[in-house]
């Protein structure tokens, strides 16, 4: 191991409503490092896995893998979690309708909530962890040395609980985050890298389920935000939703069956909408062809002009949040040079459509700048600031990053009316001071209620934190003068002090989180301790190597079996051969890395006999057996190779 | 984590121990990171009190000043180090926020010498602020039409003529806010090179025409309000 490596890297995450990704810089490039699929994306699904034999905790399979469960047994996964990060159980009642969320039955009005999975229940931040590690795994394995420090990346519009969930599931997983940076901004850190230019820029983040937009300030190294606008429940998701819903109803209408009662069906239906948006990017039509379970097929075709038409109301919702963010730059259109385009809804043609009139580019000869692959740019800006953080590189020594806060910050005032202190896009670290006195003679407790948000009224902003000054010194009511300090911190969370300043006392006051959890709960959540211990880690690089191969050759070995097998054309079979005649030698020794890379090569050649299987697996599913048999058929035949990866968390 | 410290009295460096002047964020002689300083938002950029400033150069030091305090400058330093330039920055962006903006500049210096002044960073119960004498009439008539408005849309009606005087209005209430900037200009000017007796009066005077700005300010949001922007 090299000497540089001892202070540990810091490593760029993307933890997305969608898909996840991990991000380092080799040299003055930031780069994407792929999991052992090979795959840069991780898809944000995270899947239990079935009760062992033996009975013990089941394990937990991330990304890819346990996408295939999300048909087999759609109640022991989730995806979009994100969505949940941070929010109450009155916030989510929206969600629970659009998503298969399962809240567990015991849920309280007041506490996190969490979701049932299986047997098991989870809070928001415990399945981002799972997420997280993941990440952590596949940055490990990338660099054969264990990772403990990263920079998260959340939506601009992230609220201070939402953040806080966010560097919760970190510490969960075993990161200790060193910054929480927001989506937009970090994607003009990957934009500006090698363009020390200077200029006004606008970001545009339109991802899988948060819509972002942010203005910076270009100069000398120095982004520096002006201002930022958002919606934390506006994505892809909502346009596959529409199109999911269409489908649900006309197969509902036309051959009277409520698809909406199978779950798995249900996420079979919504993989088609999704496949109909991608095409409709670069096609004109595209075709939903759908097997049911009575034998008919629902057919219907999707012209790119009825497709827009349909979301125009969802892309609509941008162009509120972006005006807004215009103004509170204290600019026009006209005065933003470039504007880059992030997230993987931008593709949409119809939202650069959108884009352009916004920011009246094409009248003005330019165009939005879409180099960078929209699904990585984010993670590729959070490499930026981890480098920036880590102090290491001279590439990016002359570069900081100055954002801002996306919400005011109030407090409630008589009559629940808000006093704003601290003004949304104000630069963060940003502080304010307020002074508070008692009402009635002896008092010893104020009580104060902080919101975040742009209403009038307390009660239409978040409620952020109800805390107590304690212990003020009984005195004549008005009398004392106590000096609370409210402080957003970099990653844009909210800290309190006070001092009681006639008596000189410091308060002691207890910032008691609406909704969160406490220190003690995520300290219980961690996903396991042991993890960050260097003197095991080359051991348990090697075991996991061995558990990695072990899967991927049991599949194999009963491919044969399957129908799938049939129709593989005999150069691919010969392929499998070698590399697993390769592999079943490597894992015989004591090199972790030339049994992953076994590993990788099987992984590789057995990828369209995976896709083979996954076919037969989602007609199966819809060909109107129960859930229950169809996922028993398909975990005897589908494993391979998406089961291969070492996913599990024990 | 926030003393104050009063700034007359020298303190001890934390690293190197040796005393120095409290308005300082770095050490003179060791060059570590210090508390936050005591002093007024003026002296974090090394200037004295005044109300023309030269922008551009208060941005570079802006800029200067955050690529020696921001936390991103300390994520592996000590504790203490990383609480100080969390808190220093957090000063700087606040005196910044504070002295770029003119009329923030102007409340804040007002402040200082002890006046008083509503922040003007608007509840709704302020506005209710008496209205200057020579407008009384018109806001009475102002708030009628708006009365008018608000009920014609609440039944879907659209009053050309109405809206056309409402905007007329908003114009009118536009012509008078700069005027009132303008009248500011001069007062900054007088401060700033006056003697004791004519900043005395400048400040009056500006207090007075801060009050008259957000009265007016809160009228035209109103009509925008209305308007629909």
């Amino acid at each position: 191991m090299k000497d540089q490596m001892a202070e540990g890297r810091v490593v760029g995450i993307d933890l997305g409503t969608t898909n996840s990704l991990v991000a380092t810089m080799e040299g003055d490039t930031p780069m994407v490092i792929p999991g052992v699929d090979g795959l840069n994306l991780v898809p944000s699904v995270v899947a239990l896995d079935p009760v062992p034999a033996n009975g013990g905790r089941p394990t937990v399979t991330v990304g890819n893998s346990a996408r295939k469960a999300l048909i087999e047994t759609p109640e022991r996964v989730i995806y979009s979690v994100k969505r949940l990060m941070g929010r109450s159980l009155e916030e989510i009642q929206e969600e629970l309708k659009l998503f298969p969320f399962r809240l567990a039955g015991d849920s309280e009005a007041g506490e996190v909530p969490r979701i049932q999975l299986g047997e098991l229940r989870f809070t928001p931040p415990e399945i981002s962890a799972y997420i997280l590690r993941q990440l952590k795994r596949n940055a490990e394995r990338f660099f054969s040395a264990p990772v403990t420090q990263a920079v998260i990346t959340v939506p601009a519009y992230f609220n201070d609980a939402q953040r806080q969930a966010t560097k919760d599931a970190g510490r969960m997983a075993g990161l200790e985050v060193l910054r929480l940076v927001n989506e937009p901004t970090a994607a003009a850190l990957a934009y500006g890298l090698d363009r020390a230019k200077a200029g006004t820029i606008a970001v545009y983040d339109l991802g899988g389920g948060t819509f972002d937009i942010s203005i910076l300030k270009l100069r000398d190294g120095i982004f520096e935000v002006q201002s930022t606008n958002g919606d934390t429940h506006l994505g892809g998701d909502d346009i596959d939703n529409l199109l999911l819903a269409i489908a649900l109803n006309e197969i509902h209408a036309e051959h009277g069956i409520d698809l909406r009662q199978h779950p798995g069906a249900v996420q079979a239906v919504r993989k088609a909408a999704i496949e109909a948006k991608i095409l409709l990017s670069t096609e004109s039509t595209a075709h939903f062809d759908i097997e049911l379970p009575n034998g008919d097929r629902y057919q219907r075709e999707i012209p790119r002009a009825g497709f827009e038409m349909l979301i125009e109301p969802v892309l609509k919702r941008t162009v509120g949040p972006c005006k807004q963010a215009i103004t509170d730059a204290g600019l026009t259109p006209e005065q933003i040079d470039e504007v880059v385009l992030v997230g993987g809804s931008t593709r949409i043609p119809a939202v650069r459509q959108l884009v352009d009139e916004l920011f009246h580019l094409a009248a003005r000869g330019k165009r939005p700048h879409t180099e960078l692959n929209p699904d990585e740019v984010v993670a590729l800006g959070a490499a930026v600031q981890a480098n920036i953080l880590a102090g290491s590189s001279k590439s990016t020594e002359e570069m900081l990053l100055l954002d801002v806060t996306p919400l005011s910050l109030g407090i409630e005032a008589l009559g629940g009316t808000v006093a704003r202190i601290i003004q949304r896009n104000s630069t963060i670290p940003a502080s304010a001071t307020e002074h508070f006195t008692t009402g009635v003679d002896g008092q010893t407790n104020v009580a104060i209620h902080v919101v975040q948000g742009e209403r009038e009224l307390a009660a239409d902003c978040r409620s952020l934190a109800r805390f107590d000054l304690k212990g003020i010194p009984p005195m004549s009511a008005g009398l004392p003068r106590i000096e609370v300090k409210f402080l957003i911190d970099a990653d844009g969370i909210l800290h309190v002090s006070a001092l009681e300043q006639r008596s000189g006392m410091a308060a002691q006051i207890e910032v008691k989180p609406t909704y969160g959890l406490t220190d003690e709960q995520v300290e219980s959540m961690i996903l396991d301790s042991f993890d960050n211990a260097e003197a095991d880690f080359a051991k348990r690089l090697l075991i996991e190597a061995r558990n990695e191969a072990e899967t991927i050759l049991a599949a194999v070995e009963r491919a044969p079996s399957s129908p799938a097998w049939n129709r593989l054309t005999s150069d691919e079979k010969t392929a499998i051969k070698l590399a697993s005649d390769y592999l079943n030698k490597a894992k015989t020794t004591e090199d972790a890395a030339a049994i992953h890379e076994g590993t990788l090569i099987l992984d590789h050649a057995t990828r369209r006999f995976a896709e083979l299987m996954m076919e037969a697996a989602v007609s199966t599913a819809l060909r109107g057996k129960t859930m229950n048999t169809a996922g028993e058929e398909l975990a005897e035949t589908v494993t391979a190779p998406h089961a291969m990866a070492p996913a599990e968390f024990k | 984590m926030f003393k104050v410290i009063d700034s007359a009295v020298p303190v001890a460096c934390w690293s190197c121990s040796i005393g120095h002047n409290d308005s300082t964020l770095f050490c003179p002689h060791c060059s570590k990171i210090q508390p936050p300083p005591g002093g007024d938002y003026f002296s974090v950029f090394g200037i004295e009190p005044k109300l023309s400033l030269d922008l551009s150069a208060l941005e570079h030091e802006f800029h200067r000043l955050s690529r020696k305090l921001h936390p991103d400058r300390f994520a592996r330093a000590l504790d203490n180090e990383k609480q100080w330039s969390l808190a220093d920055t957090a000063l700087l962006n606040d005196a910044y926020r504070t002295l770029k903006d003119p009329l923030r500049r102007t409340q804040y210096l007002l402040k200082l010498l002890g006046a008083e002044v509503s922040a003007g960073d608007e509840s709704k119960e302020e506005k209710s602020a008496r209205a200057p004498a020579d407008l009384l009439e018109e806001v009475f008539e102002l708030n009628m039409q708006l009365e008018e408005m608000r009920s014609a849309r609440a039944t879907g009606e659209t009053d050309l003529a109405l809206e056309a005087s409402l905007t007329q209005a908003r114009e009118k209430y536009h012509v008078l806010l700069e005027a009132v900037d303008e009248d500011l200009r001069a007062e900054w000017d007088a401060w700033d090179e006056g003697d004791n007796v004519q900043r005395s009066s400048a400040q009056k005077k500006m207090v007075a025409l801060l009050d008259r700005r957000r009265y007016i300010s809160n009228l035209v949001r109103d009509v925008n309000e209305v308007l629909g922007a």
